[in-house]
Formats: structure tokens, sequence, C-alpha cells
């Protein structure tokens, strides 16, 4: 019968009669378990800020520009030669059915005065549609109208960065800001997104009406020019079906041929959002993979220590096999010596790993997410290590002949 | 006649070394019964320390076979004579072999750890086997601040802790001194006289030797006497 707790006693003991070879074996585990809950917590953080600003995208979303993406030859990249127009946006809400929603848009750059602050931003000409497309509140006034477009207000609606660079404290609702010097009064101001994965600013952003931005702001080179237009699909499935119905309608209106190529693009947004988050997980994974071999090397650690205390030892394990202890005594008697420097390791890896990964969060201004499950894979894991490189010595302990082991010095 | 507890026929062991065989007992018979107390003796390398593990069951024989309380040991795996080890035999070492950095109560205790009797009742066995061998005041002194013959002391507690009917001594006085040496024996006789403990002692000395009731001689891994003494 094996004595579990007399074990765990006898084996503390032996790391004990060694504190310093102790805690150095430790220390390997220590470097592991903290290196691997450090690196998936600093990519849980990545993914969650993926799909964070998936979320503030708006969701079933696809995205449609001037220009073909396709690499072949001299043609130029996409957007180049501005093609769609505010008359193909009207016809794919009308003909696509499996689209919810249409937002075109004309943008540009902009100087942004309001009374003696000024500021530079990007200035979105759009419908009403975009910032329901977007699922984009309006956090103080009101949102743009159909009537605002069609009379060609000279209203805007300002994201919080504007807001927080020209105002400063002060209600920006129904002041005056002037926008390339024309006078823009503000009837709305949106909630914060926060940044994209690039790091570029969501809230750095002033809308207007389309018909406005293309009649007093940014002149397009014919009538009804617009840049891009964002499209919401009826629902997560309906997307292939939209992006094929886009295309056919606007082969169809640009008179495109079987073997032209296509003048304009349709992306889906969503799905590059998927593909990004897919990314993230490899990311993990490999970084997490590459943590392990640290634990591995950890683990090989523990497997030389425990093979030269089996050596020094040999007439302890001698005299314990003499008395009377079975194989299985003696192997549970290192695995456990084995396993409480992985475990005890491990926990102080899961500390430290903790600690480095808000220090990353800090320092370099990471997400970092650290999810209990991989703090108990973490845990399970340095157990496992214990376990796996410490039944070698163990085994060998176990079959010592008992007179060899009691002579020798 | 008394009952038989050490029954041997033929028992060899054979040790390979390089391409010669060296036998190092051969085909050896002996029986010995509950109570007694044999002394062995015989030149060095004859192999009665060959014997003593083969009685021990700390090794198994070539050929021959060892019936110990009737039981065939000859064919038992090893977790199975580890048991027996545990609860029928007492070993006393010249070397004394207690472990170290662990104090004379722990290691008094290590048998009873290993038939897996509860911590209270193992400390109470403990330390009446120390109060047994007169060293009720030193359980919590390590080998190293212990003398020698209170070393073997504290062997031989921890040999009849398990009330195991045999102690197999294998020169138990060869680093003593001759006083030292004098009180051991003592021990030794009185564990025999009054617990009914059969003792198998393997000495070089003509008067440890003489503690003994029978003497056992060997010679070149055979028995060439076997007669009572006193
Ligand atoms: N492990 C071993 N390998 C080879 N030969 C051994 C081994 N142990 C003992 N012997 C040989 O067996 C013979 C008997 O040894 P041993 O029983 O120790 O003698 P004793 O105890 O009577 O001095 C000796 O010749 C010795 O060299
Ligand atoms: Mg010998």
């Amino acid at each position: 019968m094996i004595n579990i707790p007399v074990t765990i006693r006898i084996s503390l003991r032996a790391l004990r009669a060694n504190k310093m070879r102790s805690a150095l074996t430790m220390l390997g585990i220590v470097i592991g378990v903290g290196a691997v809950i450090a690196m998936l917590a600093i990519g849980a953080g990545a993914r969650e800020r993926v799909s964070e600003e998936i979320d503030s995208m708006g969701s079933n979303l696809l995205i449609v520009f001037s220009g073909s993406t396709s690499s072949g030859g001299a043609r130029m990249g996409a957007g180049s030669e501005p093609t769609i127009t505010l008359l193909d946006a009207e016809a794919i809400k009308r003909e696509c059915p499996a689209v919810l929603d249409v937002g075109p848009s004309h943008s540009g750059t902009a100087q942004v005065v309001f009374g003696n602050q000024n500021w530079s931003t990007i200035v979105i000409g759009t419908t009403p549609s975009l910032l329901d497309i977007r699922e984009w509140q309006i956090i103080a006034g009101r949102p743009m109208t159909e009537q605002d477009d069609r009379s060609i207000a000279k209203v805007c609606v300002l994201g919080k960065t504007v807001v927080d660079n020209l105002f400063g404290g002060i209600d920006p609702v129904g002041k005056v800001v002037r926008i390339k010097k024309v006078p823009f009064t503000v009837i709305g101001v949106l909630g914060s997104k926060g940044q994209t994965m690039m790091g570029q600013d969501q809230d750095d952003i002033i809308y207007v009406p389309i018909s406005t931005a293309q009649k007093k702001l940014f002149r397009p080179l014919f009538a009804g020019m617009i840049q891009f237009m964002m499209i919401k699909a009826r629902s997560m499935e309906d997307l292939d079906d939209g992006q094929q119905q886009i295309e056919e309608l606007l082969r169809q209106r640009h008179r495109i041929g079987q073997h032209q190529q296509d003048d304009f693009t349709v992306k889906n947004l969503t799905q590059m959002m998927q593909t990004a988050v897919n990314i993230a997980r490899i990311m993990t994974l490999l970084l997490g993979a590459i943590a392990s071999i640290s634990l591995l090397v950890g683990g090989i650690g523990i497997m030389n220590i425990m093979l030269v205390s089996v050596t020094e030892r040999t007439r302890e394990i001698g005299i314990r096999i003499a008395v009377g202890a079975k194989t299985w005594d003696i192997r549970l008697q290192f695995i456990i010596e084995a396993v409480t420097l992985s475990i005890i390791g491990g926990g102080i890896g899961i500390i430290l790993g903790q600690a480095g990964s808000i220090a990353v969060a800090k320092l370099a201004g990471l997400p970092v997410i650290i999810s209990p499950l991989s703090i108990a894979v973490a845990f399970g894991f340095s157990a496992a290590v214990g376990v796996f490189f410490g039944f070698y010595p163990a085994y060998k302990a176990s079959l010592l002949n008992p007179i060899d082991a009691l002579r020798y010095e | 006649m008394k009952e038989i507890l050490i029954e041997v026929s033929n028992l060899s062991r054979i040790y390979h070394v390089g391409d010669s065989d060296i036998a190092a007992l051969n085909k050896v018979g002996l029986s010995i019964s509950k109570g007694e107390f044999v002394s062995i003796m015989g030149p060095s390398g004859s192999g009665k320390s060959t014997f003593m593990n083969l009685i021990g069951c700390l090794d198994t024989p070539s050929s021959g076979t060892y019936m110990l309380e009737g039981i065939d040991v000859s064919c038992l795996v090893r977790d199975e004579l580890a048991e027996i080890r545990n609860n029928k035999i007492g070993f006393v070492f010249q070397g004394f072999n207690l472990l170290s950095r662990t104090t004379a109560l722990e290691n008094v205790e290590l048998p009873l750890l290993y038939s897996g009797m509860p911590a209270r009742q193992r400390r109470e066995r403990a330390l009446d086997a120390l109060r047994t061998v007169g060293l009720e005041d030193r359980i919590d002194h390590q080998p190293n601040q212990l003398s020698g013959g209170q070393q073997q002391r504290v062997t031989i507690a921890r040999a009849i802790v398990n009330n195991a009917p045999i102690i197999l001594a294998d020169e138990p006085t060869g680093n003593l001194d001759t006083k030292t040496s004098a009180e051991i024996m003592d021990l030794f006789v009185r564990l025999n006289r009054d617990s009914g403990i059969t003792v198998i002692l393997v000495t070089h000395e003509n008067d440890i030797a003489a503690y003994g009731r029978r003497l056992v001689r060997f010679r070149d891994g055979s028995i060439i006497s076997d007669e009572a003494t006193s």
C-alpha cells in the first residue's frame, strides 16, 4: 500500500535539503510557464482588439470602391479612377435583394475652425444610412436626415476627437464651425469608437450630407461621383449573395463585357476582419508554441536534476528498498519531487507571467487578456511536465538493485 | 524439535563477471528453527554476505530453493520480496545504513511507512523499539550526532520495529570497539532470549561468534561445519 501523504513529506524534505538546487531547477519552469502565460495573454488581447474593431465597424458589411484590385499588367490600384456613382448606390439599394442599406461616401481632408481653434481632419459626405450601417450612435444632438441631404444643408456631425480638439468642454451642438471656410452648424456628436488595429483614430472624423460635400467642399470630377460605398447585407448568410448581386448589377450598369475587367471592387469587410481574427489566433498559437519550448527546456532541467539526485541518493534508495519500499513507493517519491518542483515553479511562473503581461499592457499599450483557462492549462501543463520528466529518473531509481545500492559510496 | 523457520537446499548463487562464472555460493543446504541464534564465520570472500542477502530476500538464488515459514521464496517477484523484507526480516549491516539528515525516530519508523501504518501508531512502535535498545533520550538526533554504537542501536531498533521474526546481522560489530561490541551483542542476546527473535549473525571474531548457540562455517561458497556451541 502506498502512503501518499508520507511520500509527499519525504519528497518535500528532500527538496528542502537542497534549497538552492531546487530553486534553480524551478527557475526553468518559472520562465517557461511565465512565457506561456504572457504570450497567451498578449495573443488573446490582440484577438480581442480585432473583435472589438469588428464590432465597432458594424456587422455584415460589404464595401464597394472604384477600380479593380487585379494586379495584372500596369493597371492602377483600387479606387484610382473614379467610376462609381450615387446612382449606382441607389440602384444597388433598389435592386439587390440581399442588401439592406447602402451608404455612399465622398470624402476628403479639410481644415476645421471653431473660434480660435483649428483642426485638420477627414470630412465624409454621406447619406444618413452610413451611420446606421456602421451602427454608430449619436450621443448628443441629432443625426443627419434625408431632409438635410435634399436641402444641401450645411450641417455636420462631429467625432469625439474633433469635439475634444475644437471645443474643450463647451457643448458643440448648435455651434458653427468652418470647414474649408464654409460655415457648418453642428447638429450632433458621435459616440466614441476608439482606435483601429492599425492605431488609426476612428473618432477623428466629421460627417456632412453627401450633397453638401459634393457642392460645397470637394468638387467631384463628374456629377454624382463617389469614392466608395458601404453596404449592409440583410444577414451574415446574405453577404456572399449580396456581393454577387452587386457585382452583376454594376457590370450591367457599367456595360462591362464577358471578358472585360471590372472597373470596381466589392470586398467583404466582415470576412476581411474574420481573416484578421484568424491571423491573430494563429499568432497566439505560434507565440504559445515558442513559449512552450522554454517550458520543455525547463522540464529537461528537472529531469537532469532528478537524475543527479537519484545517483547521489543511491544509498538512501537502497536502504528504503531493503526495509520494504516497493517499486511504486520509490517511483512516486521521485515523481512527486519532480511534480512539486514543476508545480511550484508553475505557480510562480503564472504570477510572473501575469505581472509581465500587465507590464506589457502598460508599457506598450497592447491589450492583454489573462484568461482563467490559460492559467488552468499552464498549471496542468507544468504538473504534466513534472510527471513526464520525473518519470524516467523515478523509474531508474525504482529498478536499483538494493545490494549494489547499499554498497554505493 | 522446534518449528522450522528457514530451510534452504542446494542454494547456489553464480555471478557472471566478464566471461567467467563465480560461484559465490555453491549448493548450500541449511535449516534454521524459530528462536535460534546462529553465528556464521568464514574467511573473506567465502560467501557469507551472499548467503545473508539471499536469506534476507535482497537477492534471488541462481538455483536451489529457499523456504521461509513454509513459503517458497525463491520464486517470488520483486514487490513480493519487498513485502517479506518489510515484515519478516530486520537488517543490521556493518556500515549502519541509516538515512542521513533524518532523526533516529524517523529512521526507525521507515519500515512502518512502507507497511502503511497510521502515523500515531508508527510513532508509538518506533518509540517502543528505541526504548528497547536504550535510546529513548536520543530520538531526535540525526545519525551524524550519534556514536557508532548508538547508530547501530538505531539500526537494531529499525530491525525490530515491525516485529519481524528474523534479524540478519552482517558483521554488525565490524566498525565498533570491544566494549561497544559487547553491548551490542548483549542486546542481540536479549532480543533472542526475551522476544524469541531468530538472530543470524556474520562475524570474523571468535568471541563475538561465541554469543550464538550454533556456529556455521563457510569456505569457498560451501558450508564446511555446522555445530551447536555452549
Ligand atoms: N556483485 C558481485 N559481482 C561479482 N562477484 C561478487 C559479487 N558479490 C560478491 N561477489 C563474489 O562472491 C564471493 C563471495 O562474496 P561475499 O559473499 O561478499 O563474501 P564474504 O561476505 O564471505 O566476504 C566473492 O568471491 C566475491 O568476489
Ligand atoms: Mg561480507
